[in-house]
């Protein structure tokens, strides 16, 4: 390996030129390359000072040498007549001819000749004579000067198309003609598109509508349509579980006594809401297959933001509607008459309205510390008939102890306070006298099917306290329920006397609420967090608890 | 006599309906378009009778707002092949029988 021989090559070349230029040819339009390249690199430039005798320049300079070669050699015949001379420049002065004529004046024949070839001399001499009398000393200096670069730029020529067409009357008629019937074909779809829209089925095959407008406007027409096409795909793709949702019925449901089974149908998953827990559920009562879910955090230390998410059972990969807040979101409510309207609590207290049919992430009305939020996360939002001015209205209820009636006033939430928790026997005596009442925390309510003032409301200490809209002081009446807190109360939708709640402590309990001991106690041995009343069966309800089951 | 009066009324039909702005080709932006299309409207209906000044009038205010060497082209029939600078383009018809052709090309 040692003994590989390598061959160097000297070239003339200068390995900094460029190896291709292209340049562009304005005339055949096109880059053409450049065929041969400079390759000369130049090290060092100094600019000369030698000029060519036959030139002006060098005429002149030669002149003025000559005069002072000629003068070099007449000044060492002038030695003798110096004494001449410094009586000559003494009488002289200024002018020359009077020089002149007091040469010859002064003169002898010496002196004449002398005189004569001092003319010629004289003047040249003179003007040395002259320069040294006014002290000129020539002295010339030239600053730096920097080194010159080359440097070139070629932008890129603009783009340029060419077009040809005809102007002419008939074409003009005939363009205005074919315009104006686009413009009525297209009012006329427009006309039968309306009604279409209203009757419009779920399972519609895409149609693409025409688009005769410019180019920005087929997105937005395309939406409606890709929309159908996703609610479809998915529904292809889940057939079978949409079957199942129809039809589900399992034969071996029999033999199993006690337990039955129960089928996951549909897992929702939305990757935003992944950290978040579901707080909340609501089916909308308009659009069977429209819920909604709430998003937020129960653990006190990890609260986040909430977020308000609907789906639809047609499309279960991706949520129709998504909204989003700062503070996590408890619990949420349609409207029965205005499906659109949801009411939602959050765990800061506040309660807020959204409106579906705007395409904004904001609630449309909002409460806030100065209008009489909570203080205490809002457990329960329930809306309510709409009161005697037609204004819409809902309760809710909250750990500060207040149930609180919230009334959409000209574009406001307005709330007035329907009751305050007290917790009997817990008044504290200060020294001076006063009293203070502690307040219990309210965290689930629920209305009266029929007789719309009464209605119950379930609190941490155990305690369901049977209230009405009309008094806001007094209970009309207290239940000792449970231990510890009361998840959930429910009135039975069809025996009006009796309702069912559900506590921590383990125990799910039916009451009439005529009497003071509860009916039934079903005891879970886990804590139990939520209890419904099927709706169509006065003896079934369904519990959950926290171990899942 | 009834003919050509219907023959007129037609006429003032046709001019009606067929005087909006009708864009043929067009190749810029969509500001640069609406703004080009207004200043035409503008021009033409200023200078009637007139097509020169209209066109001066066109290219004047094209090279001040979008840059220098607008063409301007105006006229009832005529034919014609150009070589324009790309998304600066505007052929649109006009008043039932005008046709305006404005590009830049430098």
């Amino acid at each position: 390996e040692l003994k590989e021989e390598f061959t160097r090559v000297l070239t003339a070349n200068n390995p900094h030129a460029p190896q291709n230029i292209v340049r562009y040819s304005f005339k055949e339009r096109t880059y053409k390359p450049i065929s041969h390249v400079d390759q000369m690199a130049i090290h060092f430039t100094l600019n000369g000072n030698l000029v060519p005798k036959d030139s002006d320049e060098g005429r002149r300079q030669c002149a003025r040498l000559s005069i002072t070669s000629e003068k070099a050699p007449v000044e060492t015949s002038a030695i003798p007549s110096e004494e001449a001379e410094i009586k000559d420049e003494e009488s002289r002065g200024d002018t020359q001819a009077a020089g002149k004529e007091e040469a010859e004046e002064s003169g002898t024949a010496e002196a004449a000749e002398a005189a004569e070839e001092e003319e010629s001399p004289a003047p040249r001499v003179k003007e040395q004579k002259l320069a040294n009398q006014f002290n000129f000393i020539e002295r010339a200096s030239m600053t730096l000067s920097n080194p010159m670069q080359e440097r070139a730029c070629q932008t890129e020529p603009t783009p340029r198309k060419s077009l040809s067409a005809y102007a002419n009357q008939w074409i003009i008629y005939d363009a205005y003609v074919e315009e104006i019937q686009k413009q009525e074909m297209s009012k006329e779809k427009e006309k039968t598109k309306a009604p279409i829209a209203k009757r419009e089925a779920v399972k519609k095959k895409g149609r693409k509508p025409t688009s005769l407008e410019s180019q920005s406007d087929d997105i937005t027409k395309i939406s409606k349509a890709a929309k159908i096409i996703e609610r479809m795909v998915n529904q292809n793709t889940f057939d079978d579980i949409a079957q199942d949702f129809k039809y589900f019925e399992d034969a071996s449901d029999e033999y199993r006594g006690q337990q039955g089974t129960l089928l996951p149908l549909w897992k929702f998953q939305y990757d935003k809401t992944k950290s978040l827990a579901v707080t909340a559920i609501s089916w909308n009562p308009k659009y069977k297959d429209l819920f909604a879910v709430g998003y937020g955090s129960y653990d006190f230390t990890k609260q986040g933001q909430g977020m308000i998410v609907l789906y639809t059972m047609k499309n279960p990969s991706f949520p129709e509607y998504v909204f989003s807040s700062e503070s996590g979101i408890m619990c949420l409510d349609f409207h029965n008459d205005h499906p659109h309207l949801m009411a939602v609590g959050f765990y800061d207290g506040n309660v807020a309205i959204y409106n579906l049919k705007k395409s904004t992430s904001q609630p449309s009305y909002r409460s806030s510390a100065k209008a009489g939020k909570h203080t205490e996360p809002v457990w329960q939002v329930k809306w309510q008939k709409d009161d005697m001015e037609n204004n819409l209205n809902f309760f809710s209820v909250s750990s500060d102890g207040r149930i609180v009636s919230w009334t959409l006033v000209k574009n406001e939430l307005v709330h007035t306070d329907v009751i305050k928790l007290s917790a009997e026997g817990t008044t504290m005596q200060w020294p001076e006298g006063l009293q203070l009442q502690m307040l219990g925390c309210g965290t689930s309510f629920d209305f009266h099917k029929k007789i719309d003032n009464l209605f119950l409301v379930g609190t941490e200490e155990g305690k369901i306290y049977k209230c009405s809209k009309s008094y806001s002081s007094q209970f009309l009446d207290v239940f000792e329920a449970h231990q510890m807190a009361v998840d959930s109360v429910s009135w039975n939708p069809y025996h009006l006397k009796v309702f069912i709640s559900c506590s921590s402590d383990w125990t799910v309990k039916i009451w009439d609420h005529t009497i003071k001991t509860p009916m039934f106690v079903y005891d879970l041995r886990s804590a139990v967090g939520d209890v419904a009343w099927s709706p169509y069966s006065s003896t079934v309800f369904a519990a959950v608890t926290t171990d899942g089951k | 006599m009834a003919d050509t009066g219907e023959g007129k009324k037609e006429e003032a039909d046709y001019k009606r309906l067929h005087s909006f702005p009708l864009i043929r080709h067009s190749d810029m932006p969509e500001e640069m378009r609406v703004e080009a299309m207004k200043l035409c409207v503008t021009a033409c209906k200023k200078y009637s009778t007139n097509n020169e000044s209209a066109a001066k009038m066109i290219k004047e205010m094209m090279d001040k707002k979008f840059g220098s060497s607008w063409h301007v082209v105006i006229g009832e029939a005529f034919g014609f092949e150009i070589t324009y600078e790309v998304k600066n383009l505007l052929y649109m018809f006009f008043g039932g029988n005008l046709a305006v052709c404005v590009w830049k090309c430098s």
